[in-house]
């Protein structure tokens, strides 16, 4: 096998010639520039194709994506601008044994929040314990005080998970972020791996990658593990917020992958605490609802009045047991960046088992001297708002001008809840295809976790990019892009 | 079928028919210009404005150049090809996961394509290339449809917006070059060889006519022929055929509904063309028997509107 210098200066392999190893741990290649064994099958096929050949099918996979009107709106800019998520050529490897550990240590995660979620709304022993502070639940912004006692099918709070996860510098994998609410992404890895297989076909094939096809009828199964009792085949629909909403190409492509309807919300009434559709022939009752929009705006008369996209009474349907929500209402609580440090210590205190996947070291600003500590050392700690996501209300220490420091610095001081710190992780790299040549860039994965009363994972996730060199924002909202994400056996 | 997305494949198709329309007339009255002289040009710029249903501020329909380049790329203009065409195509995405993943790709490329194409190909002889592109594009639409989609209620809402779109346009096209002349005098039509090629070949009928008629160019068998063929796909009679059978699969499959009146429109605007003579319709008066269809086509229109598009909320409750 080929080999090169970390510093890239003898005669290593053309398409490689630039491309560095640095502290961060490299997907493709050991500390010492040789090709992890799971790789290997990769590495050579990228030796044998010409660059022109790669850049050819980089272009094919992009008029694909274009073609299939794979977009995502943009938000700030004039409504409706449409753009492809970038999407980057190499697929990202992961071997089946540390796969293993994933599928396991989600498995646990999720199982463990769910307890969590059924008891903060029913009897809080958890808090009574002591073990997750009182406070910290009552003022969280995702707290639904309307679901107190409220019971929900099977106890099943969180049906669809997307769990951010990256890896520590000795390479084990750690959970960066809960995704609890309305997590998106799982049609970019669908569509990635369509668009990847006709590129590089008999990679492909010789490679052993596990396939992910299956997800859409999983989402099905676990949606109508929901459905109230008696409703032998129950009526499935999708709510989406409509054509401008960022994720509508997914909204549409999971309702085409389940065969159930993709409705609005003026699409939907609400008579007698019964949910209708309205259809051609009249009024349809609707059983099951996997919803894409957000808690605030699925109700106008319980949550936000100025709400166009949800159901006036839906609400009140729910509460009597005649419609099912996936997810439940409220379930933003368990995915809190501040409740976050506690993962651990619910999944010890529901499970009794140590937790499979480790978190990622976390200060939490109400204490006072965690609080101190970070106000000294805001140049080398990431810090985020804890009801935010997408990358948005977030500093990065290294990358931070004193003027954004001391921004962030007035705000913690003001309202030291709302925000958490981290240290700056050097996400793990992975080769990207740019600009005919191979360059590192940092990646993190979100894999899918379904559940109806155990978890379930389909062997794969989205991958994201932070496309720009050392860059370490991946959302697509922030210029992040995607590559395929391959579940490979030796 | 929710109401919303029987609208929205309604519309998608409604839209994608005149895009196609469009396309045709503009390209077939460009090229048979090149036969005329400027002043009989002018005359034809206004017609082909009003065949269309157009109306151009004077600025630009004194300009032919301007006038093109309006009805192509201009996203202002609500009856330009590339508005209908992101009409079409906002349609189609409403209603995503209806279509066949082939019938959205093909939309969405044709509007790609059409708002990639620089205006500069219009006069540099690309023209007609591009019209062609767009006709293609539109027809391959339809054959996409016809091989891909289930052919259930969506398929039928589809093959009306279609067929009555087509059949307005026939009438509009008819009333705006019969329109100009009294009708009882029809010399002046007569000479006029180029503006029946150009009828005819605005409905892609110039070949359909001569194979039943031979070149010889007779107004009032162009009028029979367009009006009432029972044959040809771009004949009102053909098109109203289509619409009542697709409105009758439509109303059985929602047998909850009472479509009592649209059946009763559909049939009788069938009635109508099937048994009517174009000697009787020419001694009579043309225009009016045009505008007696057009006003029919209309109502059915409204009556698809509040029967399945968007009923009344109390009636819904109703029923």
């Amino acid at each position: 096998m080929p080999e090169f210098e970390t510093s890239g200066s003898t005669a290593s392999p053309r398409p490689f010639s630039s491309y560095e190893l640095d502290a961060a741990y490299d997907e493709m290649f050991t500390a010492d520039g040789v090709a992890r064994p799971h790789y290997a099958a990769l590495y050579d096929r990228l030796l044998s194709l010409p660059t022109d050949e790669l850049q050819r099918r980089a272009q094919a996979a992009e008029l694909s994506f274009l073609n299939q009107g794979i977009t995502f709106t943009v938000y700030g800019r004039e409504q409706g601008t449409e753009r492809i998520i970038p999407h980057d050529l190499l697929p990202r490897l992961i071997p089946g044994s540390e796969w293993a550990i994933v599928e396991r240590g989600l498995a646990q995660r999720i199982t463990a929040l769910n307890l969590f979620l059924k008891d903060v709304y029913h009897d809080g022993r958890i808090l009574a314990a002591g073990v997750v502070p009182r406070a910290l639940i009552y003022s969280c912004r995702h707290y639904r005080r309307e679901m107190r006692g409220l019971r929900v099918p099977h106890d099943i709070y969180v049906s669809v998970v997307g769990t951010d996860l990256v890896r520590l510098p000795d390479g084990r994998f750690a959970v960066l972020e809960d995704n609890l609410r309305v997590p998106s992404g799982v049609s970019y890895m669908l569509t990635n791996r369509q668009v990847l297989r006709h590129v590089f076909p008999r990679l492909f094939r010789n490679s052993g990658v596990r396939p992910i096809d299956h997800y859409g009828q999983a989402l099905l199964a676990t949606l109508r593990k929901l459905a109230p009792a008696g409703t032998s085949d129950p009526t499935i629909v999708l709510l989406t917020p409509g054509v401008y909403n960022s994720a509508y190409f997914e909204h549409t492509y999971l309702a085409r992958q389940m065969g159930i309807e993709l409705v609005e919300g003026r699409d939907l009434l609400v008579h007698d605490d019964v949910v209708y559709m309205r259809t051609t022939a009249g009024l349809r009752r609707v059983d099951v609802i996997y919803r894409r929009v957000d808690d605030d705006f699925i109700d106008p008369l319980v949550f936000r009045p100025d709400s166009i996209l949800g159901v006036a009474g839906l609400f009140n349907a729910y509460r009597t047991g005649n419609v099912a929500l996936a997810n439940a209402i409220g379930t933003g609580i368990a995915d809190d960046k501040a409740l976050y440090a506690y993962v651990p210590a619910i999944i010890r205190y529901y499970l009794g088992e140590e937790p499979i996947l480790p978190n990622v070291e976390t200060y939490l600003l109400n204490d006072e001297s965690q609080r101190r500590y970070v106000l000294e050392h805001l140049d080398q700690l990431v810090v985020k708002a804890v009801g935010e996501s997408g990358g948005y209300g977030m500093l990065i220490g290294p990358h931070s001008t004193a003027e954004q420091r001391e921004e962030f610095r007035q705000r913690i001081i003001a309202e030291p809840r709302n925000y958490i710190a981290q240290p700056t992780l050097a996400l793990s790299r992975a080769p990207c295809f740019i600009y005919g040549q191979f360059e590192a860039r940092h990646v993190d994965l979100r894999p899918y976790i379904l559940f109806s009363g155990e978890a379930m994972l389909v062997p794969g996730g989205l991958t994201r990019v932070a496309l720009e060199r050392g860059s370490l924002v991946v959302n697509s909202s922030q210029g992040g892009g995607s590559k395929d994400t391959w579940v490979v056996d030796q | 079928m929710l109401s919303r997305v029987a609208s929205s494949l309604y519309w998608m198709s409604r839209y994608l028919e005149r895009v196609e329309h469009s396309a045709r007339v503009i390209d077939v009255n460009l090229v048979l210009m090149l036969d005329q002289a400027p002043a009989d040009a002018d005359l034809r710029w206004h017609r082909l404005l009003r065949s269309l249903a157009v109306s151009l501020p004077e600025s630009v329909a004194a300009e032919p150049a301007k006038i093109v380049q309006t009805l192509m790329f201009d996203r202002d203009t609500p009856q330009s090809i590339i508005a209908m065409l992101a009409l079409a195509r906002s349609n189609a995405r409403e209603v995503r996961n209806q279509l066949s993943t082939e019938m959205w790709e093909q939309i969405n490329r044709l509007y790609l394509e059409v708002s990639s194409a620089a205006i500069d190909d219009v006069w540099d002889g690309q023209t007609h290339a591009l019209f062609r592109r767009i006709k293609e594009g539109a027809q391959l639409f339809h054959g996409i449809t016809e091989a891909t989609m289930r052919q259930d209620e969506g398929w039928q809402f589809v093959q009306v917006g279609r067929f009555l779109e087509r059949a307005e346009a026939t009438i509009t096209l008819l009333q705006s070059y019969f329109g100009e002349r009294n009708t009882t005098d029809l010399e002046s039509f007569d000479g006029d060889y180029l503006d029946q090629v150009s009828l005819l070949k605005s409905r892609t009928a110039f070949e359909a006519y001569c194979q039943v008629y031979t070149a010889d160019l007779q107004p009032d068998r162009i009028a029979g022929f367009l009006l009432l063929s029972a044959k040809f796909p771009h004949s009102v009679r053909f098109t109203v055929d289509r619409i009542q059978g697709a409105l009758q699969t439509i109303a059985e499959q929602t047998s909850a509904r009472k479509n009592g009146q649209i059946d009763r429109s559909a049939g009788k605007m069938r009635a109508t063309l099937d048994y009517a003579q174009i000697d009787e319709i020419m001694a009579g008066d043309l225009l009016l028997f045009l505008g007696d269809v057009q006003r029919q086509l209309r109502q059915l229109h409204a009556l698809l509107q509040e029967t399945y598009f968007q009923p009344p909320i109390q009636a819904i409750l109703a029923s």
